[in-house]
Protein backbone atom coordinates (compact mmCIF):
# COMPACT_ATOMS: atom_id res chain seq x y z
CA UNK A 1 0.00 0.00 0.00
CA UNK A 2 1.71 3.28 -0.65
CA UNK A 3 0.60 5.95 1.78
CA UNK A 4 1.25 9.95 1.40
CA UNK A 5 2.08 11.93 4.69
CA UNK A 6 1.43 15.88 4.35
CA UNK A 7 2.62 17.68 7.24
CA UNK A 8 2.25 21.20 7.69
CA UNK A 9 3.07 23.87 10.69
CA UNK A 10 0.78 24.45 12.67
CA UNK A 11 -1.47 27.85 12.31
CA UNK A 12 -0.35 30.56 13.79
CA UNK A 13 3.51 29.23 14.36
CA UNK A 14 5.31 31.94 11.93
CA UNK A 15 6.75 29.92 9.06
CA UNK A 16 9.62 32.21 7.69
CA UNK A 17 10.55 29.91 4.89
CA UNK A 18 7.08 30.29 3.71
CA UNK A 19 7.68 34.02 4.15
CA UNK A 20 10.60 34.28 2.18
CA UNK A 21 8.87 32.29 -0.77
CA UNK A 22 6.06 34.58 -0.79
CA UNK A 23 8.69 37.61 -0.74
CA UNK A 24 9.85 35.84 -3.77
CA UNK A 25 6.72 35.72 -5.65
CA UNK A 26 5.76 39.54 -4.94
CA UNK A 27 9.00 40.48 -6.74
CA UNK A 28 8.54 38.14 -9.91
CA UNK A 29 5.50 39.98 -10.26
CA UNK A 30 3.12 37.45 -9.13
CA UNK A 31 -0.70 39.30 -7.75
CA UNK A 32 -2.52 38.09 -5.05
CA UNK A 33 -0.45 35.83 -3.30
CA UNK A 34 -2.14 35.64 -0.36
CA UNK A 35 0.08 33.81 2.26
CA UNK A 36 2.74 30.74 1.63
CA UNK A 37 3.34 27.71 3.78
CA UNK A 38 5.65 25.93 3.18
CA UNK A 39 5.25 21.58 4.30
CA UNK A 40 6.87 18.75 3.18
CA UNK A 41 5.35 15.34 2.20
CA UNK A 42 6.64 11.68 2.63
CA UNK A 43 5.81 8.81 0.68
CA UNK A 44 6.11 5.14 2.15
CA UNK A 45 5.32 1.88 1.06
CA UNK A 46 3.54 -0.44 3.74
CA UNK A 47 2.29 -3.70 4.11
CA UNK A 48 -1.34 -3.85 3.02
CA UNK A 49 -2.57 -4.62 6.18
CA UNK A 50 -1.35 -1.79 7.82
CA UNK A 51 -3.94 -0.18 10.05
CA UNK A 52 -5.16 3.47 10.64
CA UNK A 53 -3.65 3.61 13.86
CA UNK A 54 -0.12 2.48 13.25
CA UNK A 55 -0.13 5.08 10.39
CA UNK A 56 -1.48 7.65 13.22
CA UNK A 57 1.58 6.48 15.42
CA UNK A 58 3.84 6.76 13.03
CA UNK A 59 3.35 10.40 12.38
CA UNK A 60 2.90 11.43 16.24
CA UNK A 61 6.09 8.97 17.10
CA UNK A 62 8.26 10.11 14.37
CA UNK A 63 7.36 11.95 10.89
CA UNK A 64 5.31 14.75 12.25
CA UNK A 65 6.44 16.96 15.40
CA UNK A 66 3.42 17.81 17.08
CA UNK A 67 4.58 20.71 19.05
CA UNK A 68 4.82 22.43 15.88
CA UNK A 69 3.30 20.60 12.82
CA UNK A 70 -0.06 18.52 12.08
CA UNK A 71 -0.22 15.75 9.43
CA UNK A 72 -2.90 14.32 7.04
CA UNK A 73 -2.53 10.68 6.07
CA UNK A 74 -3.28 9.98 2.40
CA UNK A 75 -3.57 6.06 0.94
CA UNK A 76 -2.81 6.22 -2.70
CA UNK A 77 -4.31 3.97 -4.53
CA UNK A 78 -2.62 1.24 -6.79
CA UNK B 1 32.73 12.05 39.27
CA UNK B 2 31.67 9.83 36.06
CA UNK B 3 30.76 11.98 33.15
CA UNK B 4 29.63 11.23 30.05
CA UNK B 5 29.64 12.73 26.14
CA UNK B 6 26.90 10.76 23.90
CA UNK B 7 28.14 11.04 20.12
CA UNK B 8 25.66 10.69 16.93
CA UNK B 9 26.64 10.35 13.47
CA UNK B 10 27.01 13.93 12.82
CA UNK B 11 27.98 15.57 15.78
CA UNK B 12 30.71 17.82 15.49
CA UNK B 13 30.92 19.32 19.17
CA UNK B 14 31.54 15.96 21.24
CA UNK B 15 35.07 16.57 21.14
CA UNK B 16 34.90 20.33 22.48
CA UNK B 17 32.66 19.10 24.98
CA UNK B 18 34.88 16.39 26.11
CA UNK B 19 37.56 19.00 26.39
CA UNK B 20 35.60 21.43 28.44
CA UNK B 21 34.75 18.56 30.98
CA UNK B 22 38.34 17.14 31.03
CA UNK B 23 39.77 20.77 31.76
CA UNK B 24 37.59 21.99 34.39
CA UNK B 25 36.84 18.08 36.09
CA UNK B 26 39.94 17.09 36.21
CA UNK B 27 38.68 13.69 34.61
CA UNK B 28 37.97 12.86 31.23
CA UNK B 29 34.43 11.73 30.45
CA UNK B 30 33.36 8.76 29.20
CA UNK B 31 32.36 8.33 25.52
CA UNK B 32 29.24 6.79 24.64
CA UNK B 33 28.08 6.18 20.78
CA UNK B 34 24.51 6.52 19.55
CA UNK B 35 24.15 2.57 18.82
CA UNK B 36 25.25 1.81 22.61
CA UNK B 37 22.33 -0.12 24.22
CA UNK B 38 23.80 0.36 27.59
CA UNK B 39 24.87 3.67 30.03
CA UNK B 40 27.98 2.94 31.49
CA UNK B 41 27.23 2.64 35.48
CA UNK B 42 27.29 5.51 38.00
CA UNK B 43 27.03 8.10 36.15
CA UNK B 44 26.89 11.49 37.82
CA UNK B 45 26.51 13.81 34.53
CA UNK B 46 25.60 13.53 30.41
CA UNK B 47 26.10 15.78 28.11
CA UNK B 48 24.98 15.70 24.63
CA UNK B 49 27.30 17.99 22.46
CA UNK B 50 26.53 19.64 19.11
CA UNK B 51 26.31 18.83 15.39
CA UNK B 52 24.41 17.77 13.16
CA UNK B 53 23.32 14.05 14.04
CA UNK B 54 21.87 12.04 11.27
CA UNK B 55 22.61 15.09 8.92
CA UNK B 56 19.47 17.19 10.60
CA UNK B 57 16.76 14.77 8.53
CA UNK B 58 13.66 15.05 9.23
CA UNK B 59 13.83 17.74 11.60
CA UNK B 60 16.97 18.54 13.44
CA UNK B 61 17.51 15.89 16.50
CA UNK B 62 14.65 13.73 15.43
CA UNK B 63 15.97 11.02 14.64
CA UNK B 64 19.17 10.91 17.11
CA UNK B 65 16.08 11.24 19.98
CA UNK B 66 15.06 7.86 18.62
CA UNK B 67 18.23 6.19 18.61
CA UNK B 68 19.14 3.25 21.10
CA UNK B 69 21.23 5.41 23.64
CA UNK B 70 18.46 7.92 23.76
CA UNK B 71 16.04 5.46 25.85
CA UNK B 72 18.76 5.16 28.28
CA UNK B 73 19.23 8.70 28.81
CA UNK B 74 15.47 9.43 29.56
CA UNK B 75 16.02 6.45 32.18
CA UNK B 76 18.66 8.35 33.86
CA UNK B 77 17.72 11.84 33.01
CA UNK B 78 14.19 10.67 34.62
CA UNK B 79 16.14 9.11 37.73
CA UNK B 80 17.59 12.66 38.38
CA UNK B 81 21.14 12.22 36.48
CA UNK B 82 21.72 15.66 35.87
CA UNK B 83 21.40 15.68 31.19
CA UNK B 84 23.09 18.57 29.61
CA UNK B 85 22.23 19.18 25.88
CA UNK B 86 23.86 22.08 23.68
CA UNK B 87 22.74 23.03 20.53
CA UNK B 88 22.12 19.98 18.60
CA UNK B 89 22.11 18.58 21.63
CA UNK B 90 19.42 20.65 23.01
CA UNK B 91 17.22 19.79 19.56
CA UNK B 92 17.39 16.01 20.44
CA UNK B 93 16.41 16.41 24.16
CA UNK B 94 13.20 18.89 22.79
CA UNK B 95 12.52 15.51 20.45
CA UNK B 96 13.17 13.24 22.59
CA UNK B 97 10.33 15.08 24.76
CA UNK B 98 12.96 15.22 27.95
CA UNK B 99 12.17 19.14 27.52
CA UNK B 100 9.37 20.76 26.16
CA UNK B 101 8.78 22.64 23.04
CA UNK B 102 10.51 22.89 19.30
CA UNK B 103 13.33 24.22 18.20
CA UNK B 104 12.37 25.81 14.73
CA UNK B 105 14.44 27.51 11.53
CA UNK B 106 16.37 31.01 12.99
CA UNK B 107 13.75 33.65 11.77
CA UNK B 108 16.16 35.22 9.47
CA UNK B 109 16.44 31.64 7.59
CA UNK B 110 20.52 32.66 8.30
CA UNK B 111 22.85 30.63 9.90
CA UNK B 112 24.29 32.55 12.86
CA UNK B 113 27.84 32.14 14.32
CA UNK B 114 28.36 35.00 16.77
CA UNK B 115 29.29 35.88 20.50
CA UNK B 116 25.80 35.95 22.36
CA UNK B 117 24.84 37.73 25.56
CA UNK B 118 22.78 35.78 27.78
CA UNK B 119 21.19 36.80 31.00
CA UNK B 120 21.23 34.20 33.68
CA UNK B 121 17.51 33.87 34.80
CA UNK B 122 17.53 30.89 37.25
CA UNK B 123 20.49 30.19 39.92
CA UNK B 124 18.91 27.58 41.21
CA UNK B 125 19.77 24.28 39.01
CA UNK B 126 22.68 22.15 39.38
CA UNK B 127 23.78 23.93 36.10
CA UNK B 128 23.40 27.61 36.91
CA UNK B 129 24.47 28.10 40.93
CA UNK B 130 27.38 29.17 40.37
CA UNK B 131 26.32 32.29 38.33
CA UNK B 132 23.99 35.53 40.04
CA UNK B 133 20.50 35.75 38.84
CA UNK B 134 20.52 38.11 36.02
CA UNK B 135 24.44 38.31 35.33
CA UNK B 136 24.89 38.92 31.55
CA UNK B 137 27.84 36.36 30.29
CA UNK B 138 28.92 35.81 26.71
CA UNK B 139 28.58 32.48 25.22
CA UNK B 140 29.24 32.01 21.15
CA UNK B 141 25.92 30.22 19.17
CA UNK B 142 26.40 28.51 16.39
CA UNK B 143 22.69 27.33 14.65
CA UNK B 144 20.58 27.37 12.22
CA UNK B 145 17.16 25.92 14.08
CA UNK B 146 17.60 28.09 17.56
CA UNK B 147 14.68 29.80 17.05
CA UNK B 148 12.73 27.86 20.47
CA UNK B 149 8.96 27.47 19.73
CA UNK B 150 6.59 26.05 22.37
CA UNK B 151 2.36 27.66 22.85
CA UNK B 152 1.77 30.59 25.14
CA UNK B 153 0.18 27.75 27.98
CA UNK B 154 3.86 26.08 28.21
CA UNK B 155 5.70 29.58 27.74
CA UNK B 156 3.66 30.66 31.20
CA UNK B 157 4.53 27.74 32.56
CA UNK B 158 8.12 27.74 31.81
CA UNK B 159 8.46 31.21 33.35
CA UNK B 160 5.98 30.73 36.45
CA UNK B 161 8.17 27.83 37.18
CA UNK B 162 11.17 29.30 36.66
CA UNK B 163 12.75 26.83 34.23
CA UNK B 164 13.95 29.65 31.71
CA UNK B 165 17.81 29.17 32.80
CA UNK B 166 18.66 31.90 30.05
CA UNK B 167 17.94 34.57 27.77
CA UNK B 168 19.25 36.69 24.78
CA UNK B 169 19.58 40.18 25.86
CA UNK B 170 18.82 40.83 21.96
CA UNK B 171 16.91 38.28 20.31
CA UNK B 172 19.25 36.91 17.14
CA UNK B 173 16.76 33.86 16.21
CA UNK B 174 13.41 34.75 16.65
CA UNK B 175 13.05 32.65 20.55
CA UNK B 176 9.82 33.18 22.08
CA UNK B 177 10.52 35.22 25.05
CA UNK B 178 14.05 35.46 24.01
CA UNK B 179 14.37 31.80 25.36
CA UNK B 180 17.99 30.55 25.08
CA UNK B 181 17.90 27.85 27.57
CA UNK B 182 15.55 25.50 29.61
CA UNK B 183 15.49 23.28 32.21
CA UNK B 184 13.04 20.42 33.06
CA UNK B 185 10.78 20.38 35.43
CA UNK B 186 12.83 18.34 37.96
CA UNK B 187 15.84 21.14 37.05
CA UNK B 188 18.00 18.24 36.40
CA UNK B 189 17.83 18.78 32.37
CA UNK B 190 19.28 21.78 30.53
CA UNK B 191 18.99 22.60 27.07
CA UNK B 192 20.29 25.67 25.59
CA UNK B 193 21.68 26.73 21.99
CA UNK B 194 24.68 28.91 23.17
CA UNK B 195 27.75 26.67 23.38
CA UNK B 196 29.61 27.03 26.92
CA UNK B 197 31.94 24.38 25.78
CA UNK B 198 33.12 26.73 23.76
CA UNK B 199 33.97 29.66 26.04
CA UNK B 200 36.02 27.94 28.94
CA UNK B 201 39.74 29.15 28.05
CA UNK B 202 40.93 32.22 27.67
CA UNK B 203 42.07 31.52 23.89
CA UNK B 204 38.49 30.72 22.93
CA UNK B 205 37.86 34.37 23.73
CA UNK B 206 35.92 34.53 27.09
CA UNK B 207 35.72 31.61 30.17
CA UNK B 208 32.05 32.58 30.95
CA UNK B 209 31.34 28.77 30.18
CA UNK B 210 33.30 27.54 32.93
CA UNK B 211 31.07 28.42 35.97
CA UNK B 212 28.48 26.31 34.08
CA UNK B 213 30.52 23.29 34.03
CA UNK B 214 31.92 24.01 37.64
CA UNK B 215 28.53 23.71 39.07
CA UNK B 216 27.70 20.36 37.39
CA UNK B 217 31.02 18.57 38.64
CA UNK B 218 30.76 20.59 41.92
CA UNK B 219 33.59 22.57 41.62
CA UNK B 220 32.47 25.78 41.73
CA UNK B 221 35.21 27.21 44.29
CA UNK B 222 37.84 26.21 41.04
CA UNK B 223 36.23 28.34 38.74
Amino acid sequence: MKVRVHISLKPGVLDPQGRAVHHALEGLGFKGVEDVRIGRTISLTVADDTNDEQLDEMCRKLLANMVIEDYRIEKVEG
Amino acid sequence: MRAAVITFPGSNCDRDMVVAIERIGGTAPLRVWHGDTALPDGLDFIALPGGFSYGDYLRSGAMAANSPIMREVVKAAEAGVPVLGVCNGFQVLAESGLLPGALMRNRSQHFICRDALLRVENTDSVFTRGYEQGQTITIPVAHHDGNYFADAETLDRLEGEGRVAFRYTENYNGSQRDIAGILSASGNVLGMMPHPERAVDAAHGGTDGKVLFASILGLLEAA
